[in-house]
């Protein structure tokens, strides 16, 4: 198959699986740290960095988006975030995707005609800059505090968080068992490759990469029932009935009162602004 | 396919939001009192093997990769309900602990890919398989058309969201304010890369996962399949080769009546050429069959323009080279049929390659 080594293809695979544990890894060893948002009560910090992000996506000046990426640069400092990772993890990916998906719009975008290119002669109008300055704002801003909320929040204290946003018990015990046992399952995967891989002497045509990729997922889905069944009988033997219960840990403080009430106070402020 | 934070307005969002919470609601009554104990396990298991599958590269035809969203396998494995919630799960955690997928997006991102999708996924998946057997080789072709459904029926409804964001939301100066492509652009934008690779990498992955399931538990696919006959590969139809019999004398008898089609006078309502528009007698002939309502002194300039594209081989039925009008009808059945059980059993050739 041309475009591939020996090999290349399920290292790729590989690697995709074991940079996305490198990433869990990473936003949990943020999230442990101390500074100002890792320090804050879980319900007061979903509810407010929520708030920031919806007032991120309700926001029509250019002024409110500069405002609001200034305060998330402030959060950011105050917890310790460092600037590259927001770069590498957050901008870099908004500019990389938003920013292609936004360019065509200078173009596109019926309007007042600022210019013509030369050569190709299309237009570039102001409608159109305006169309993809708006969207490459407005994503980077509530991008960078939905970030903000998972680089400081370990995933347990943000399942419990949940609670207040009314979700089920049963849903967050879900999504609780779906996060620790994607962690196991990346794992497995990442390890089927790798040893695939060690194994291999030759090329493998189009037809043997997609009956290999089929044969590892089948295999990780049988894994996956096995491990339900088994997981389903731990549950049993320690009592398990069908309900399910969590402990309630957490409590608000007037601290976390205090900065709840900022950041909601900030976001309802930009709403009122539009 | 992941709907990021800022695409959408508050507004969509929120209606998109709404627009999944019965469905979670009906779901998680339905699928809790099905699985009861196991319930709890069962979907969280599979919810991390989706998210996991999410991340696979699947090797393509013409050298690409694609990335499955397992719309097509949850569906077939765990019935809509439970791959609607399993879905959702995985998606959940994408946006939440991944940054894949915006926050505000959740809503719309489950309403696409883990509502509309696995209920379109399952509904082909039904339709096709049928009451085939749990190891029919029909079953695999029906899981394959079932992802590649369910795929792009979210990308249908991810483009129309996006393509109605400026028609609804712009400044005074008629600036988009969120997503700024209007659905002309939108909608093949999405499709194209929809139809083609990520529709693809959707079929390999179902169809591949139920050739496995097939050959290791085929009980998994007894969920979706309660009616299925418990025959060997091949299914019913291979099953019941009289009523595969009776199938090709059915054909057969269809294509040599096919001439009686030379009876009809005058052209299908709604099929007349660009051409038709200047002639006068084709002009009444249109009226005529409209209430009287006369058609456009020239054809509209998209029929105009689109229709020169293709020139088909042989137009109205009749080739070049047939002096009959009739026996011209019963060739064209005749390479119509063949040309479709040729593309079938290239499907089923690709399948096969891809499973075997």
């Amino acid at each position: 198959m041309p475009g591939y080594r020996r090999g290349a293809f399920v290292r790729s695979t590989a690697l995709r699986l074991s940079s996305l544990l490198e990433r869990g890894i990473q936003a949990e060893e943020l999230a442990r740290q101390p500074g100002f948002l890792q320090g804050l009560d879980p319900k007061a910090k979903i509810i407010g960095l929520l708030s920031l992000t919806a007032s991120a996506a309700w926001t029509r000046h250019l002024m409110v988006f500069a405002f609001l990426m200034a305060l998330a640069l402030i959060l950011a400092a105050a917890s310790r975030i460092p600037l590259k990772v927001l770069a590498g993890r957050v901008w870099a990916g908004v500019l990389l995707v938003t920013g292609v998906v936004a360019l065509p719009a200078v173009f596109l975008v019926p309007g007042d005609i600022l210019y013509r290119l030369p050569v190709l002669h299309w237009p570039v109008t102001s409608q159109g800059i305006s169309a993809a300055v708006f969207l490459i704002a407005r994503v980077a801003t509530a991008t960078t505090f939905s970030a903000l909320l998972i680089f400081t929040t370990p995933w347990t204290h943000v399942l419990k968080g949940l609670r207040v946003l009314r979700v089920p018990v049963v849903l967050i015990v879900i999504l609780s068992m779906t996060y620790r046992y994607i962690v196991l399952l990346l794992q497995t995967a990442y390890e089927m490759f790798e040893a695939r891989q060690s194994r291999m002497v030759g090329r493998m045509d189009a037809g043997q990469r997609r009956r290999m990729v089929a044969a590892t997922a089948g295999a990780l889905l049988s894994k996956t029932l096995f491990l339900s069944e088994e997981v389903y009988f731990a549950m049993r033997s320690r009592g398990y009935q069908g309900d399910v219960y969590v402990m309630q840990e957490f409590r608000l403080r007037p601290y976390d009162w205090l900065a709840m009430s900022a950041l909601t106070a900030t976001a309802a402020a930009v709403a009122w602004v539009g | 396919m992941h709907i990021p934070d800022g695409y959408l307005s508050p507004s969509t969002c929120a209606a998109l939001y709404a627009g999944a919470g019965p469905f979670w609601y009906v779901a998680l009554k339905k699928v809790r009192r099905l699985l009861h104990t196991r319930f709890v396990p069962l979907l969280s298991l599979f919810a991390a093997f989706s998210f996991v599958l999410m991340m696979f590269n699947i090797p393509l035809p013409g050298g690409t990769t694609g990335h499955a969203a397992g719309i097509g396998i949850a569906a077939i494995v765990l019935g809509p309900w439970g791959s609607i919630l399993a879905l959702s799960v995985a998606l959940t955690i994408q946006a939440i602990f991944f940054g894949d997928g915006g926050i505000t997006a959740i809503g719309a991102n489950c309403f696409n890919m883990a509502v509309a999708g696995p209920l379109v996924a399952t509904g082909v998946y039904r339709a096709i398989a049928g009451r085939a057997a749990l190891v029919s080789r029909r079953r695999v072709i029906a899981a394959g058309l079932a992802g590649y459904a369910g795929i792009n029926a979210a990308a249908v409804l991810t483009a129309l969201e996006f393509g109605i964001q400026p028609l609804l939301f712009h400044d005074a100066s008629g600036a988009p304010l969120y997503a700024p492509y209007p659905l002309h652009i939108a909608l093949p934008a999405m499709m194209l890369g929809h139809l083609t690779v990520a529709g693809f990498a959707e079929m390999f992955v179902a169809a591949g996962l139920v050739v496995y399931i097939q050959r290791t538990d085929p009980s998994l696919l007894r969920l979706t399949a309660p009616k299925a006959s418990p025959a060997s590969r091949g299914g019913v139809i291979a099953a019941s080769g009289h009523s595969r019999r009776a199938l090709w004398a059915a054909l057969a008898v269809l294509m040599v009546l096919t001439p009686l089609g030379t009876l009809a006078v005058g052209t299908a309502w709604g099929e007349w050429g660009a051409a038709a528009f200047a002639d006068p007698s084709a002009r009444q002939e249109i009226a005529a069959v409209s209430r009287n309502q006369a058609p456009p002194e020239i054809a509209p300039a998209g029929l105009q323009r689109l229709s020169s594209l293709w020139t088909a081989p042989f137009p109205a039925y009749a080739p070049p080279l047939l002096k009959s009008q009739s026996f011209g009808y019963f060739m064209c059945s005749m390479l119509g049929v063949g040309l479709v059980m040729l593309s079938f059993w290239l499907l089923g050739w690709m399948t096969g390659r891809l499973t075997s």
